[in-house]
């Protein structure tokens, strides 16, 4: 009983799915150059970045890609930047950066949500001749010219310093974290854990959950920590979104001003938590400088020049006394 | 298949083979993983924890409701969990950038939700679509209207304390509104499910929608009133959420729709369609986050949690095919 009817619906259905699915990742945001297949700056046309980022949505890869492109108008370079929608989708990472590779891009800027996924393109990559900049969470292959990155262990430990200055130098603490995947993940939670264990043995980290980033399930967990552990001192949130879910479960619990809540990043909801003293304090790292020595360290493979393997950003310590400092202001973002 | 049997045992039998069963069944389940916890973490069994139970199972509670009139009409809607963020937007825009009233606020995000699911009801029973496909696009534009709508950014209802007041205030025995609110929402909707002619008409679309139709009523347009309120939980999800959170985040609510379906399938409403219930539903809810905090406290790690979420959800429909096979 199967009609012509039902097969053009069939089609059309699949030709739908087959569209959505194509649609399916995240925006590319900036423009590109419309260069055809040839690698590289041909005289006369501008150099094409791909960047490849963990996220596009969240506010501090905003700051980043703002970093780019601003700094890709300025020396000469067109860029796109994209990245999946949460930290855990692996696979459409992967397919952005097939994608990124097909556009046969002068170089190729990536941070990746898992390094050992992402090792066969870096191959691709070395075999078109196409250089890979590692930035943010970087790549674990020996294969890219450098790493333009925050040094997540320095900046965890000094999270930690901070807080056991808070809490008095003994107590318990626990970490909300994005994922246990990427390298920044990994990096802030081993850095804040290893500097607690080697500098202050009279205070314990009594638990690690992680919560994708996402603030309803960071605060469901955190409000899970706390259940578990009524003597709590101290909450350390190892990204914006974490950050944002312990402040959530402060808040529903009525417990704020009672533990102390470290974050990382910014955006408005930790500027407003430590202005009003809920949160005693965060790491920033420099989004924007990332953003723009990604694109630089890009222009410099580009050209054949030699570079370090490693760029430090930089990070900062912000709370109360200096956030309104210049400095600090202009690496926050909202 | 039988032959004769006592009135006792054809009730025994009617029993175990209705769809009562399943909801008995989730029930049990939630009270014995209730009791599992307690006995073994005093952690657990403290009043706070309770309550945090009940508060995390607000959002996927009200999600779940909605979802489950979809699946009885034998569809789906997988465009829940960022229509769910779409509406929080859509009321962070009416209320920190449109600087209206908050009760408007909340009835664009109702009405924005109950749009969208028309929309979505619309392409399956006038465009013919596969729910699967219809929902699953829209999906996609919902969470990209979400997007433009607030310039990828949160909006903050910091400036509107009286938001965070109302829906997370804790008036009584220390349980905020948003948890009375799921409740209430939840016997609005078994009312309607089991008492209007909406309700009717979803399982009759689920048990036979030819026969539906050809008793001479207007199948397309039940649909579309059907995903419509689907849509309308939905919304309500989005005022819940944006409550959690005082403000509503763009890029939250990708793979929610699952918790919500997976809530839904494990108090007993049936993918095939035809059956389910709001009571199993809610059920099926409390299940999911009583395990989610539950595995927490006592400590089981991150990646364990969802090996053991995933199989109680498998472990679910298995049983629904069970049940369906039996009774022929």
């Amino acid at each position: 009983m199967r009609s012509t009817r039902f097969y053009g619906r069939m089609a059309g259905s699949m030709a739908l799915a087959l569209v959505v699915g194509a649609c399916s990742s995240s925006a590319t945001a900036a423009p590109s150059s419309g260069a055809g297949a040839a690698p590289s700056a041909a005289s006369g046309a501008l150099p094409y970045i791909a960047i490849v980022s963990k996220g596009s949505q969240q506010q501090f890869w905003q700051a980043v890609q703002k970093g780019a492109a601003d700094e890709a108008t300025a020396k000469g370079a067109t860029i796109t930047f994209e990245g999946p929608a949460s930290e855990s989708e692996v696979d459409k990472q992967l397919t952005m950066l097939q994608t990124a590779l097909d556009k046969h891009p002068a170089a190729l800027c990536f941070a990746a949500l898992d390094s050992k996924a992402a090792t066969p393109y870096m191959q691709k990559a070395k075999d078109a001749g196409i250089p890979v900049i590692g930035f943010d969470s970087g790549v674990d292959s020996p294969i890219p010219v450098t790493t333009v990155a925050t040094d997540n262990i320095a900046a965890a430990g000094t999270a930690a310093d901070q807080m056991a200055t808070a809490i008095g130098g003994s107590g318990e603490v626990a970490i909300v974290v994005h994922d246990q995947t990427s390298q920044t993940g990994i990096t802030r939670r081993d850095g804040f854990v290893n500097e607690i264990k080697a500098k202050y043995p009279n205070i314990q980290v009594v638990d690690i959950q992680y919560g994708a980033g996402d603030p309803v399930k960071s605060a469901d967990l955190a409000k899970a920590i706390m259940t578990a552990h009524p003597n709590l001192k101290g909450f350390f949130g190892a990204n914006e979104g974490s950050i944002k879910g312990v402040l959530n479960a402060l808040k529903e619990t009525s417990k704020e001003g009672k533990i102390v809540a470290i974050g990382y990043d910014s955006g408005q909801q930790q500027i407003d938590a430590i202005n009003a003293g809920v949160e005693y304090g965060a790491i920033t790292q420099n989004p924007v400088g990332i953003g723009a020595k990604c694109v630089d360290a890009a222009l410099t493979a580009i050209a054949g020049t030699a570079q370090p393997k490693n760029i430090d950003t930089g990070f900062f310590w912000y709370d109360k006394t200096n956030i309104n400092d210049p400095k600090i202001q202009a690496v926050l973002y909202k | 298949m039988q032959t004769t049997t006592t009135p006792s045992q054809s009730r025994l039998q009617s029993l175990v083979k209705g769809d009562s069963l399943q909801r008995f069944l989730a029930l049990g389940a939630l009270v014995i993983l209730l009791l599992f916890f307690s006995v073994i973490s005093p952690a657990f069994r403290t009043t706070q924890n309770y309550i945090d139970v009940l508060v995390a199972t607000a959002v996927n509670g009200a999600l779940a409701i909605g979802v489950t009139f979809v699946i009885i009409t034998g569809g789906i809607d997988l465009s829940i969990g960022t229509g769910m963020t779409f509406c929080s937007v859509v009321m962070g825009m009416i209320v920190v950038q449109g600087g209206m009233p908050l009760w408007i606020g909340i009835l664009g995000a109702l009405a924005a939700g109950a749009l969208m699911g028309a929309v979505n009801g619309i392409l399956v029973a006038k465009l013919k679509l596969p729910p699967f496909i219809a929902t699953l696009g829209m999906m996609n534009v919902a969470r990209g209207l979400a997007q433009i709508l607030s310039d990828v950014k949160p909006i903050y209802f910091d400036a509107h304390p009286e938001f965070y007041d109302t829906f997370m205030g804790k008036p009584i025995f220390g349980i905020p509104n948003v948890v009375f609110i799921m409740f209430g929402a939840g016997i609005l909707a078994s009312i309607v499910l089991t008492r209007t002619i909406l309700g009717r008409y979803t399982f009759a679309l689920g048990s036979n929608e030819e026969a539906t139709r050809l008793s001479g009523v207007n199948v397309d347009a039940w649909k579309i009133v059907v995903y419509a309120t689907t849509g309308l939980f939905a919304g309500l999800g989005g005022i819940l959420i944006a409550a959690r959170m005082t403000s509503a985040q763009p890029s939250v609510g990708v793979g929610y729709e699952l918790d919500a379906i997976a809530a839904a399938v494990i108090g007993g409403t049936s993918l095939s369609g035809g059956e389910g219930s709001i009571v199993g539903t809610i059920i099926g809810a409390f299940i999911i986050s009583t395990l989610t905090i539950g595995l927490s406290i006592i400590g089981v790690p991150d990646q364990w949690k969802l090996v053991i979420t995933g199989l109680v959800i498998i472990g679910a429909v298995w049983l629904d095919i069970l049940r369906r096979r039996s009774r022929g």
